[in-house]
């Protein structure tokens, strides 16, 4: 288990003052202290953590948001924002001396903009809520991450959210256009618009994927695309999970970027099957489903060449959607490939690592050994497309020892994919979880530039501390600069 | 004359922007040179040459991945990349024309630390949105990396992306990994013909929100269109819309786009070798090349924003102008060499910003090049910059007058 900071004894002491200050801010309903209303706010995702928040305040506009956090920033209490609490990496973990900012109220889709494609919505709208307010009209949200009917448009903004495809579509940082954001100092920021690019440093970049280290946003502008005309799926078995490595890269190789391209493992293929009777083969290793969306014309003829690719790369079962229930019936079992692994197992836990995708058939053979060495399960699933991977680690939580084992199986997972040249997370955040892994990707250098960074934000080091980085300096230790003296300046350099 | 060092590694950088910060020497990071007449000018002792940093490290094209060292041109990448049928998608724009160089000088790490970007923008991305990996010295004389080479990454922040369109004032790139992308087999061109700018906003809308992909949307009023020899269309603004994709899609699509655009007026088309012709011309804004003397904004905006600012600032200033991204980006040229910046960013209201592209060396100076930011965003800029270069090293001035 990861440890989060030590609680401030002096800001426990000071409770009773600070919620009084904030329900003069948020009145009624807006701050909950008692331990039983508390307690659905304990964990998010990431169940095996879990920790009662100080104070949980749930605001309704942004001026109240700006003086929560002023008023935390001028008397040192730390906050946790938190959207829909479906984080798998513990990002909105609460902190027993911090305060729990929930965003559920912010749910209004506040502007559809079709003229310029983009709908202006407050942070707890949920994904998919986006893509329901504009699909009246053949328009959608890309991003869509497997949580999209309960997790938020503010949490994908912190999390940098994916989904199935991602490849042909972009993540959010590809798809959000502006946000509305509240500093920890309280002052309120825009940055970008409905227009393209933003002016000066591209802070969005930043924000997003930030996991509400850097501000608390209260409004998204996401670009909205029409939906493509028509989708149809190809699922196709393996004998190995080499040829079905093989078929994926060939695909891409051929210039096609399929809207999706997802593979499962024959654990997690049978899992599924048993779950949901999608009809997936259960003699093969690996299966491969590909769909292809665009101009009728085009996908058709797609499809005819990714079923000739497959054919020679050796597949052992390939079947084509035919229409639209099909293709569902294709996708359905993937879909539901998470609760059919709970299904056979008291607990699981889902990994989020990214690797090169030739390197899929070694870091699936070493798994195999680590699973054998742990002696648990694993069932993958895995965005093909783009590499990533989440393997789902079957454990029960009641036997002794057995959640320490998963994490540490887990751990050297994520340790195998940074060694193959991939990394610790793909698309659910650092947060709780991979935190004290992020040396194994990065130096003390590099992880000492994204801490300036933050405390260009957040100086005082009060927003989601204990998250992302495994540990925490003074800014203004940050800040100083160890000048090697004596060097003349550019001793070495040839000159002209 | 001012020294220029030329380090010929990573190392070489580090120890160079280190003794420079110990030493309280500015330096002006340069690649080529391509861009320099753009932007404001680094007010600096010494100019740091980083173009021997260069060469492609690494290209794996069923990975759609790419590495290379910053000051590799982009036309050496772009030669490697057609090799296997593949491009950078966020289709670079070369200043060259435009700012009367020679074209194809440019590097990568130019093109994406001014953010280069062009037609394509609207369907693929901006030259951050390919950022994958990135190996930089920061003004502290600190090697670091972030990112990865992998297309989803959430491990850290996105400092790959935040580099991109920093000008150099943050850190100086010395590797970068990008995503990159087939190539269309085929592309074709619709051309409306005499639309006003109200009217063609109002068509590249549709085309935008209709599922024919469209992957370049631009419309040249006549003065430019005259200008561009593809279009063939004299004395008529022409709105053009590209489709790129398989034979067999690009030319259902086509069929379908026609359809809607019928009502708007007449039609004409482009082929694949035209229309690569075309794309070029409004990618480098050859409509304003060869005209030194004139200076040069683009505007980024709201589309449906775009034919109130134009107007407005046409009728304050006489500027010819021309739109791509379907209306979001706004190209004006000045009847003179004065920016008449009071006009363009009244015109604009706040509604996106404007950046001075082409200007005397003298008004860049004394203009504001980029969009100026209120006090809250100018602050957390300043203290971004320092938090990656504290003692002012790197390009000071470059964007802003005051880091």
């Amino acid at each position: 288990m990861v440890a989060m900071p030590a609680p401030d004894t002096s800001v426990l002491s000071r409770r009773e003052a600070i919620v009084a200050a904030l329900r003069a801010i948020v009145p009624g309903e807006g701050v909950i202290a008692n331990d039983v209303a508390m307690r659905p706010y304990e964990s998010d995702g990431l169940t095996a953590y879990r920790q009662l928040p100080m104070v949980v305040v749930l605001p309704e506009t942004t001026a109240q948001v700006s003086k929560v956090l002023s008023y935390c920033y001028e008397n040192g209490v730390k906050v946790v924002p938190r959207g829909a609490g479906t984080s798998l990496s513990g990002g909105a973990l609460p902190l027993a001396d911090g305060v729990l900012l929930g965003l559920g109220k912010f749910n209004k889709v506040l502007e559809i903009d079709y003229a310029n494609r983009a709908v202006v919505a407050q942070p707890g709208v949920t994904n998919l809520g986006i893509t329901r307010a504009v699909e009246g009209k053949g328009f959608y949200y890309a991003p869509d991450p497997s949580s999209q009917i309960a997790c938020t448009i503010g949490g994908n903004v912190a999390e940098n959210s994916g989904g199935v495809h991602c490849l042909k579509y972009g993540l959010t940082t590809n798809n959000v256009l502006g946000v509305e954001m509240v500093l920890m100092t309280g002052e309120v920021v825009r940055f970008g618009g409905k227009h393209l690019d933003a002016e000066g440093y591209d802070f969005l970049s930043l924000i997003i994927g930030s996991e509400g280290l850097l501000g608390v946003v209260t409004e998204v502008t996401v670009r909205i695309l029409k939906k493509p005309e028509t989708a149809r799926a190809l699922l196709v078995g393996f004998p190995t999970s080499e040829a079905a490595g093989d078929c994926v890269a060939k695909i891409i190789g051929a210039g096609i970027i399929p809207g999706g391209m997802e593979m499962m493992d024959r654990p997690a293929i049978h899992a599924a099957e048993a779950f949901v009777k999608a009809g997936y083969p259960l003699d093969v290793e690996a299966l491969l489903i590909v769909e292809l969306d665009g101009p009728e014309a085009e996908v058709d003829h797609l499809i005819d060449r990714v079923s000739s690719i497959a054919n020679e790369c050796g597949s052992s079962t390939l079947r084509i959607s035919n229409n639209e229930e099909e293709r569902l019936r294709f996708w359905a079992g993937r879909k539901a490939a998470f609760p059919a692994v709970g299904r056979i197992s008291p607990d699981y836990y889902c990994m989020d690592g990214t690797i090169p995708r030739a390197k899929l058939p070694l870091v699936l053979s070493r798994m195999r050994e680590l699973s054998e060495k742990y002696g648990l399960l694993v069932a993958n699933v895995f965005h093909a497309g783009d590499g990533n991977l989440h393997p789902l680690i079957l454990y029960d939580a009641n036997k002794e020892g057995e959640l320490k084992r998963a994490e540490d199986f887990g751990n050297d997972i994520l340790r195998l994919c940074v060694e193959v040249g991939g990394v610790l997370t793909g698309e659910h955040g650092v947060g709780v979880e991979k935190r004290d892994l992020m040396p194994t990707m990065f130096t003390k250098t590099d992880l000492d530039q994204q801490l300036r960074v933050k405390c260009a934000f957040d100086d005082k080091g009060l927003l989601n501390p204990g998250k992302v980085f495994p540990e925490l300096h003074r800014c203004a230790e940050m800040g100083r600069m160890h000048v090697h003296g004596g060097k003349t300046a550019f001793p070495d350099l040839p000159r002209f | 004359m001012q020294d220029i060092l030329n380090p010929r590694d990573a190392n070489d950088v580090a120890e160079a922007i280190a003794s420079a910060a110990a030493g309280g020497r500015r330096l002006e990071l340069i690649g080529r040179g391509s861009k320099r007449e753009l932007g404001r000018a680094a007010q600096a002792d010494a100019t740091l040459d980083l173009s021997v940093i260069s060469g492609i490290t690494l290209y794996e094209p069923e990975e759609l991945v790419l590495s290379a060292r910053a000051a590799t041109p982009i036309a050496e990448i772009e030669k490697a990349l057609e090799e296997k049928k593949q491009e950078l998608a966020f289709e670079p724009m070369d200043y060259g024309p435009l700012l009367s160089k020679a074209p194809g000088t440019g590097t990568i790490g130019g093109a994406i630390s001014a953010g280069l970007s062009g037609p394509r923008r609207i369907k693929a991305g901006a030259a951050r949105d390919f950022m994958l990996g990135v190996s930089a010295v920061s003004g502290r004389g600190e090697i670091f990396k972030a990112g990865g080479r992998v297309v989803k990454n959430v491990t850290g922040y996105d400092l790959p992306r935040l580099l991109a369109g920093s000008w150099g004032t943050l850190a100086a790139l010395t590797d970068v990994t990008l995503k990159v992308l087939p190539r269309a087999e085929d592309r074709a061109t619709v051309l409306v013909f005499g639309l006003s700018d109200v009217r063609a906003n109002e068509a590249m809308s549709a085309a935008m929100g209709s599922s024919c992909e469209v992957s370049a949307a631009a419309h040249l009023p006549r003065v430019s269109a005259d200008r561009v020899p593809e279009l063939n269309a004299p004395g008529k603004a022409v709105t053009a819309l590209r489709l790129e994709g398989i034979s067999q899609s690009v030319a259902y699509r086509k069929g379908k786009l026609e359809e809607l655009l019928r009502p708007f007026g007449d039609l004409g088309s482009l082929d694949a070798v035209e229309s690569r012709a075309l794309w070029k011309n409004i990618r480098d804004v050859t409509p304003f090349a060869g005209r030194s003397g004139r200076a040069v904004w683009k505007i980024s905006t709201t589309p449906s924003f775009a034919p109130v600012i134009a107007a407005g600032i046409h009728a304050a200033s006489g500027a010819d102008y021309f739109y791509d991204w379907a209306g979001g980006l706004l190209w004006l040229e000045m009847p003179g060499d004065k920016p008449e910046e009071d006009a363009v960013r009244a015109g604009l209201a706040g509604r996106g910003h404007a950046t001075l592209i082409r200007a005397s060396a003298a008004a860049r100076a004394s203009a504001d090049v980029f969009e100026p930011l209120d006090p809250v965003r100018a602050a957390i800029s300043q203290r971004l910059k320092a938090s990656f270069d504290p003692k002012g090293v790197l390009n000071p001035g470059r964007i802003y007058a005051d880091s």
